[in-house]
Formats: structure tokens, C-alpha cells, sequence
């Protein structure tokens, strides 16, 4: 029998989960507004909510004074790059993993994780040396390199749930049918795995694009992406709080309507092999 | 085309041993079904042949030609699972189609060889379905579609009926038969149905834990089997087994006596019993019969039209001719 919930507490439920929302939603809320302020209603204190003179002089400045478009381009280099690398090497690993399991498949797949709870910061200075070695710093392949090195254990895993899934069976009359390894892969396994495997992009790209450790500490103007481009604004000359905001508006606007679009996609991935 | 023979094959997962060494010949056009209880590595041998598992030893050919460490796309051979296994993001045709797209034939060999097997098998009308779409059975004619466009050396098939209900099961059991009868292609059935495996096969494999306790055709294995597993194995209702002092008399440890060999009388016979419970099928009557002091329940075979009810005192007797002898290690004496 389906659980009955009262009115009252259908009404209860539905105030607290705006309430959280709206929690949630506040500082890109507060973000936008101070972007449309001038320098001067940005600080005043108490601060005003929408009664101020609306203006756009500080996307207009942000656009003029510096590169927005390098930043940009920089940005869906590096997110749909390191995301097309990494499914190029988790594609096989998750294969293999899912239908081909060894004694050690589970730890390596636990030991993988376990390299996302180390802090970034711990492997900073080696990495920092390497990329000086290689004259990878300040360049696109560099940083496409490390968040696909940072993000490929989440990407591993998600294809690995998502394989795990497929019948085994399938792919045995692949083999039958007379596919090769590779035509098992592109023909029979990629496209059944298509939703999983979209949500995988969705979500590599949104976190390779709002990654900022990696991004600011090894790039410097060339390769910098938006995460960079950000940060330029918090100069120790005085704190530009509406210009700050237009330009992370500018910043975030991309991948915010991406992720409101592939929403349902984003859910449906996430959940994914959760209920059978 | 089409003959298959295993020498000494063995498989091990880890220390445990599957299948025994075993050797079998399967010969051309043969419909040869492996049956035995679950776990008794039917599936596992069918898998072995296939190329779907590698053998831990011994040689697998086919057509004369060393086939042991041939990848299963090479084999020449087509598989039915019993999950139907079909590519759900694919149509019908792309589905039935899809061996010969990896075989890399013209788009025009494909359509004519596709629309060939879609008309022998019904599929015309559903070609542009998804297999979502379809239903069991129709699922079922798919996948035995896409085995027979590659026009294989033996069709493998992996308890192929085992997912559809009782009524389609007869049906399709039918069709593959007949599908066997016009293509002449050796034909390789697992199955832990006896009656599939009767009404079916050439040829019967019967396993039991790896090993191969009696090949023959449905008949011998009915007629004459080599040992009590085999005897109680094959034929429905099973054998009745008999030991103790009853068999004695007849120089054996065990004998056996099929259900419809046993004559049924309210007045007179060799074994005195009580009705148990009786499953009137129409045509037939299967009694349980206890209390004959020869151990277990017998079930007897009696006419449909039979008035006997639980509870009632009956009389058996065995036809004398058609009594099986079986010795203390429960092989057949001659």
C-alpha cells in the first residue's frame, strides 16, 4: 500500500524544499543582481535588493579590458578535451573492469577513488616540476592532461555501473555474430551504454570546466580558462565587486544553461542502475 | 559441413573441475540435444564449443580443422541464447542483418539474405520494430534469424525456449525442428527439458556432473539405458527404481519398470498398493501408488478412462519384458 502524507504535510514539504532551493540558488541570485550595480551599489551597506539604477557598464568594461573570448575558448578546450581524452582511456578500462573482471578488479577500482580523497595540493609541487620539465605549463594539452588524470577515476566508475548493467550475453553474440573486439565496443556496447555514458560527458565537463585549483595554479595568460579569468578580478588593488560579478555571470553562464538543459539526462545518469 | 568433434576436452575454473576429459563426435546435419539437470555442464560444454570459454585441455574440431584456440567469431558457428540476446538499440532487420554488416557484405547481399530469412520465419511484418516491441516469441524467431542468414557450419543453441510459455514452447519446438529438416545443419540443443530433448534429437547427449553418462538416439536412451541415472533421467513419468529383495529375485541391486509398463487391476496382481494421489491428464491417468513395501511411491501409467481414487486398494504388475536390471554401481546388465 502506497504511504499515505497528508495535506498539511504535502504543503510542509513542498515550503522546505523551495526553502533549500532558494538557500541554494541565493549567491548566484546575489551574483547576478551585483553584476547589473554599479561599484557604488555593490557596497552599500545595508544593501540594496533590486531598487538600484540596472546598468551594463561592467559587462561592457569586463569585455573591453580584458580577454573573455580567449578564456572561453580556453575553457571548452580544456573541459571537452580532457573529457574526450578520458572516455578514450575509460572506455576499455570500464570494458574490461565490467566483462572481463581479474581477482583484483574491485581494488583497483577502490584504489582508484581513493586518489579523488587525496587533497590536489599534495601532489602540487611534483606536478609543478613535471609540467616546467616538459613545458607543459601555460598550455592547453598540460592542463587538458591533468583534469583528465584528475576526473578519469569518476569516469571509470560511472562507465563501469553503467557496463555492469549491460548484459553479458549481449556482447557473446557480438562475438558470435562475428564482431571484433572493436566493433563489439562501437556497435553493440557504446550505443546500448549511450545514456550513461551522456551523463558521464555532462558531468566530466561540468567539473573539468569549474575546476580551479589545477587551472589557475599552472596556467598564466595563454591557456588560462575562465576559472583564471575570474580570479583576475580579485586584484589587491580594491576589490571590484560588481565587475568580479560580471565577469563570473560570464564565467558560469555557459555551463549553468548546459546543466539546465541536460538536467534530466544529468539525473537519470546519476541514478542509473540505482533501482533494477 | 558441419562435424564436430571433441577429444579429451576439460574445463577447470580454478581447482574445479567442470568437465572431465570427454569425448564426442558430432556428425554432419545431426540434431544432437545435451540434456541433464542443472549444473551438470551442458551450457558450459555448448560454451566451450562456441569458443565463449576457453578449454583448460584437449581439442575441440570442426570440419577436421584444429578449432581449440579459434576466437568464437571465426568458429563458423551461429549461437541462440536463451536470453534471446538480441541488440535492443538495433531494428529487426538491423538485428538479423548484423552478422553479415561484420562479415562485411553489400548492402544489397544483406537486404536479399535478410528478406529470405524474415519471410522463413514470419519476421516480414516486424522488420522495422525494435526488439522491445516484439514478443517472446517473435524475439525468439529473431534471434534464430540472425543465426541462419550467416549460414553457419552448426547452430548452437542454449536452452533457447526455456523463457516462453508452455503453448509457444510446443510451437517454436515444432518450427526449429522443421527449420532443422530444411537446412540439413548439424544442430547442437541444450536443454534440461526431457521432452525437448526426446521429441527433437538425432542424437542425446545425457550429462551428469561433467560427465557423459550415455549418447545415443531418444529411443536407445529410452529402450536400454546404461545406468540408473539415464533410467531415471529419460522418460516422463520417470522410471520406478526398485531395490532390496525384490530386485534380488531378478539378480540385480536395482531394477526399473517405466510407469506405462505397469499394469494396473483393482482384483488381482504381483505387488499389492494404495492410491495416492492421481493426475488425470485426459488421455492418461498417472497414479502414485505407496505401500507396495518396495520403498518409494511407484507411478503408474493408466488409461485416462481408469476409475481408481485415493485410497483405493490396487494390484500391479510388471511386463516382465520390459524390466531394466541395473548392478551394484548402477549399470545396466545385459
Amino acid at each position: 500500500m502506497a504511504r499515505a502524507i497528508s495535506r498539511d504535510r504535502k504543503i510542509f514539504n513542498t515550503v522546505c524544499a523551495w526553502f533549500v532551493a532558494l538557500l541554494i540558488f541565493f549567491p548566484i541570485l546575489w551574483m547576478i543582481l551585483t553584476s547589473f550595480k554599479s561599484e557604488q551599489d555593490a557596497i552599500l551597506s545595508p544593501p540594496v535588493w533590486f531598487w538600484f539604477d540596472w546598468t551594463t557598464e561592467n559587462y561592457t568594461e569586463v569585455l573591453n579590458t580584458s580577454s573573455y573570448f580567449l578564456h572561453f575558448t580556453n575553457s571548452i578546450i580544456i573541459a571537452v578535451g580532457s573529457t574526450i581524452l578520458g572516455l578514450l582511456i575509460a572506455v576499455p578500462a570500464a570494458w574490461s573492469m565490467a566483462f572481463v573482471p581479474g581477482a583484483k578488479t574491485k581494488d583497483m577500482l577502490m584504489w582508484m577513488l581513493s586518489t579523488k580523497m587525496m587533497p590536489g595540493v599534495a601532489v602540487l609541487v611534483p606536478i609543478y616540476l613535471i609540467f616546467i620539465q616538459l613545458g607543459l605549463l601555460d598550455t592547453r594539452i598540460g592542463l587538458v592532461i591533468v583534469l583528465m588524470l584528475i576526473n578519469l577515476p569518476i569516469i571509470v566508475w560511472m562507465l563501469y555501473t553503467y557496463f555492469k548493467e549491460i548484459p553479458g550475453e549481449i556482447l557473446e553474440a557480438a562475438r558470435m555474430d562475428g564482431a571484433t573486439l572493436r566493433s563489439e565496443i562501437i556497435y553493440v556496447l557504446l550505443p546500448m551504454a549511450v545514456p550513461g555514458i551522456a551523463s558521464t560527458v555532462l558531468l566530466n565537463i561540468i567539473l573539468a570546466w569549474n575546476e580551479a585549483f589545477w587551472t589557475i595554479t599552472l596556467t598564466a595568460r595563454d591557456a588560462a580558462p575562465l576559472t583564471k579569468f575570474i580570479s583576475q578580478y580579485s586584484s589587491p588593488q580594491g576589490l571590484f565587486f560588481a565587475k568580479l560579478s560580471a565577469a563570473s555571470v560570464m564565467a558560469v553562464a555557459p555551463i549553468l544553461v548546459m546543466g539546465w538543459f541536460s538536467q534530466k539526462q544529468l539525473v537519470r545518469g546519476l541514478t542509473f542502475g540505482a533501482v533494477k | 559441413m558441419g562435424q564436430i568433434s571433441l577429444d579429451k576436452v576439460t574445463k577447470r575454473f580454478g581447482d574445479v573441475s567442470v568437465i572431465p576429459p570427454l569425448d564426442l563426435r558430432i556428425e554432419e546435419g545431426e540434431f544432437v540435444v545435451f540434456v541433464g539437470p542443472s549444473g551438470c555442464g551442458k551450457s558450459t560444454l555448448l560454451r566451450l564449443i562456441a569458443g565463449l570459454e576457453d578449454v583448460s585441455d584437449g581439442k575441440i574440431s570442426i570440419d577436421g580443422k584444429d578449432a581449440t584456440g579459434v576466437p568464437p567469431a571465426k568458429r563458423g558457428l551461429a549461437m541462440v541464447f536463451q536470453s534471446y540476446a538480441l541488440y535492443p538499440h538495433m531494428t529487426v532487420r538491423k538485428n538479423i542483418a548484423f552478422p553479415l554488416r561484420m562479415a562485411g557484405l553489400s548492402q544489397a547481399e544483406q537486404d536479399k539474405k535478410v528478406n529470405a530469412a524474415a519471410a522463413v520465419l514470419n519476421l516480414s511484418d516486424y522488420m522495422d520494430r525494435k526488439p522491445g516491441q516484439l514478443s517472446g516469441g517473435q524475439r525468439q524467431r529473431v534471434a534464430i534469424g540472425r543465426a541462419i542468414v550467416r549460414e553457419p557450419a552448426a547452430f548452437l543453441f542454449d536452452e533457447p525456449l526455456s523463457n516462453l510459455d508452455a503453448a509457444l514452447r510446443v510451437n517454436m519446438r515444432l518450427e526449429i525442428s522443421e527449420l532443422h529438416k530444411s537446412l540439413k545443419t548439424t544442430m547442437i540443443y541444450v536443454t534440461h527439458d526431457q521432452v525437448e530433448a526426446m521429441t527433437m534429437a538425432d542424437k542425446i547427449v545425457v550429462l551428469n556432473a561433467g560427465n557423459i553418462e550415455q549418447v545415443g538416439s531418444p529411443l536407445e536412451l529410452y529402450k536400454a539405458p546404461r545406468n540408473t541415472f539415464v533410467a531415471g533421467f529419460i522418460g516422463s513419468p520417470k522410471m520406478n527404481l526398485i531395490t532390496g529383495p525384490e530386485a534380488a529375485k531378478h539378480n540385480a541391486t536395482t531394477i526399473g519398470i517405466r510407469p506405462e509398463h505397469l499394469g494396473v487391476s483393482p482384483t488381482e496382481g504381483l505387488w499389492r498398493g494404495t492410491v495416492g494421489v492421481s493426475e488425470h491428464l485426459g488421455s492418461d491417468t498417472f497414479l502414485r501408488v505407496s505401500g507396495t513395501g518396495l520403498g518409494d511411491s511407484m507411478t503408474v501409467r493408466a488409461d485416462g478412462e481408469v476409475n481408481l481414487h485415493y485410497g483405493d486398494t490396487v494390484y500391479l504388475t510388471p511386463d516382465m519384458t520390459k524390466l531394466h536390471r541395473f548392478d551394484a554401481q548402477g549399470l545396466r546388465i545385459a
